[in-house]
């Protein structure tokens, strides 16, 4: 009982904490900041692995391997067009920033 | 172990939220992209060395144990990377929806997955456990086929138009409270199968149900809503498998997804409600022309006439849309600003929240085709400056330039912020067509005596306006 009291609070900090931090984000970034909390929740990859590896019986390890697939293809998939997007917002002169810009 | 794992979890919990962090500015948000990576990297390996995968390692060895990891995480990384490299940015709002619907059925299979495991298999199931995997199903299988109804209306698969039939709304909550209540009933008795593959399998047909009356227009905010019960469905996840990261990760995407559709429903002055329960004959921007207004005529101009205006002007603040990602003008629309620039002309760019089809849609392709962030302005920086304005140019926008929004109370857009494209000394507009007769929203903006209209494919007449211009 007392677990899911913990689980609940973490919650509640956790979207207070996310709740302020995305607040701030101009809407410049709205586009990227989908993808990146896309990329970020596809941590479900996180339960998928579980049940994919520990192989506690054939149905969990094939629902388990489906859930991986579709995870990493948002968690890697969602990194790679976050940053696509990112590298293509400059500040001024394209050109002489492309260089500079890591 | 347990306390390697839970270390690493920390450790992945602070970089996403620090990373996070670093998305609140356009210079420190690739340093955020890569704290968040490095996170995912921590979350991994904590999981990989999970006690019960550790248990399966010593029994099988470490092939038979990560096969299936490897196995789908290679053929996971190359779609994922594949879809992310090849798709291009003016059909981002699909990809989005689309890695909502991936991520709605990775929760969805781990809860039942879970729920075979615990009850099926094992036979015994705690109450607070079996609440989490019915809201991890829930919200995974109503994310996952809602999104896919998102992604088909968005990609043109189905008709993006609203789709309805008698009793919609009534029958679609009736359904929704059926459910939450097989919810209740399933966590009251975890035994019951039946129950719960009940309850995985309503939210699938909800899904689809409550997404086909929704328009294209109005496809922000269920992008956003999506985004928000993705987010929600990797939250419960982690409470059924009392994994704090999950929730933490959950819970962060959950509040950006409530935030931007706040900001979008906001942005077009109607609740959640009237979007998600209104289905008013709200067309495409695009489409949505003028019905053939009596008497009214618009001023027509020629592309030589656009483009004398445009070389005329001091400053020029173009007003992007729809219709120039649905024409890909972007690029060309990045050449005009450039020769404009060049000849003296301050030219900006005042971003509608809803332009386009999810939140920062117009950013993103504007960024694509090489235009500084610094001179495109949320509506609030630039709407004053309209008036000291010499063109606005309207590139595939429509409601959200239609000044009806601010004076007229009988339009069903009354009391929308709009962009005051209206109050530029001259506006021109790029429409594909005049279409008089769809049933659309009049826009009062293209009849206005400083406004003219160019018709035609807007790149087509964009690439004419820089020709002209050379």
């Amino acid at each position: 009982m007392l677990e899911i009291f913990l689980g609940l609070y973490i919650f509640m900090l956790a979207a207070f904490v996310g709740y302020g931090v995305i607040k701030g984000v101009p809407a410049l970034l709205h586009t990227p900041l989908m993808a990146f909390t896309n990329a970020i929740s596809g941590i479900s990859l996180v339960g998928s692995l579980v049940a994919a590896g520990a192989h506690y019986n054939n149905v969990s390890t094939v629902l388990g391997a489906i859930a991986v697939l579709c995870a990493t293809i948002n968690v890697v998939g969602g990194f790679w067009i976050t940053d696509r997007m990112l590298r293509m917002f400059k500040k001024q002169d394209p050109k002489a920033d492309a260089a500079g810009d890591a | 172990m347990v306390d390697q794992v839970e270390t690493l979890y920390l450790i992945a919990s602070f970089l996403f939220i620090l990373g996070l962090r670093g998305l609140t500015a356009a210079h420190t948000a690739r340093r955020g992209l890569i704290l968040a990576e490095l996170g995912m990297v921590f979350a991994i390996w904590g999981t990989v060395i999970h006690p019960d995968i550790m248990a399966h390692l010593e029994i099988a060895g470490f092939f038979q144990t990560y096969k299936w990891i490897l196995l789908t995480f290679f053929i996971g990384s190359a779609i994922g990377i594949a879809i992310s490299a090849l798709i291009p940015m003016t059909r981002m709002p699909e990809r989005i929806a689309l890695s909502h619907a991936f991520g709605g059925l990775a929760a969805a299979l781990v809860g039942v997955s879970e729920y075979y495991r615990e009850q099926v298999i094992a036979g015994h199931m705690d109450h607070t456990t079996m609440a989490a995997i019915g809201f991890e199903v829930l919200f995974g299988g109503l994310t996952f086929t809602g999104s896919l109804m998102a992604f088909g209306k968005l990609s043109g698969l189905i008709p993006g138009r609203n789709i309805t039939w008698p009793l919609q709304n009534q029958s679609n909550i009736l359904m929704f409270g059926g459910t939450f209540v097989l919810l209740v009933l399933v966590t009251i008795d975890p035994s019951n199968q039946v129950l719960f593959y009940a309850v995985a399998a309503m939210p699938l047909l909800l899904g689809i149900l409550f997404v086909a009356p929704i328009g294209g227009a109005d496809m922000p905010v269920v992008i956003t809503l999506l985004n928000s019960y993705a987010g929600l469905a990797a939250s419960a996840t982690g409470f059924a498998l009392d994994n704090n990261v999950l929730i933490i990760a959950g819970a962060i995407d959950g509040a950006s997804g409530f935030i931007l559709s706040v900001v979008m429903s906001k942005a077009m002055n109607r609740s959640f409600r009237n979007v998600l329960f209104g289905a008013f004959g709200k067309v495409d921007e695009e489409d949505a022309a003028m019905a053939a207004a009596g008497g009214e005529r618009v001023q027509e101009a020629s592309v030589g006439d656009a483009a004398m205006l445009l070389s005329g002007a001091g400053s020029v603040i173009v007003c992007p849309g729809y219709g120039m990602a649905v024409a890909q003008a972007q690029h060309v629309v990045g050449e005009l600003a450039e020769i404009l620039e060049a000849n003296g002309t301050q030219v900006r760019y005042a971003i509608h929240p809803v332009a386009g089809r999810m939140p920062g849609h117009m950013n993103v392709l504007l960024a694509e085709a090489k235009i500084p962030y610094t001179s495109l302005m949320e509506l609030e920086e630039i709407n004053e400056d309209f008036k000291n304005t010499d063109v606005a140019l309207v590139v595939g926008a429509n409601d959200v330039v239609n000044p009806a929004a601010k004076h007229n109370p009988a339009s069903s857009i009354y009391g929308m912020p709009v962009l005051n494209a209206d109050l530029a000394r001259s506006c021109i507009v790029l429409k594909r067509s005049m279409r008089p007769g769809f049933a659309g929203i009049e826009n009062e903006l293209f009849f206005a005596p400083n406004t003219v209209l160019t018709f035609g494919d807007a790149k087509d007449t964009l690439e004419k306006v820089v020709e002209a211009l050379r």
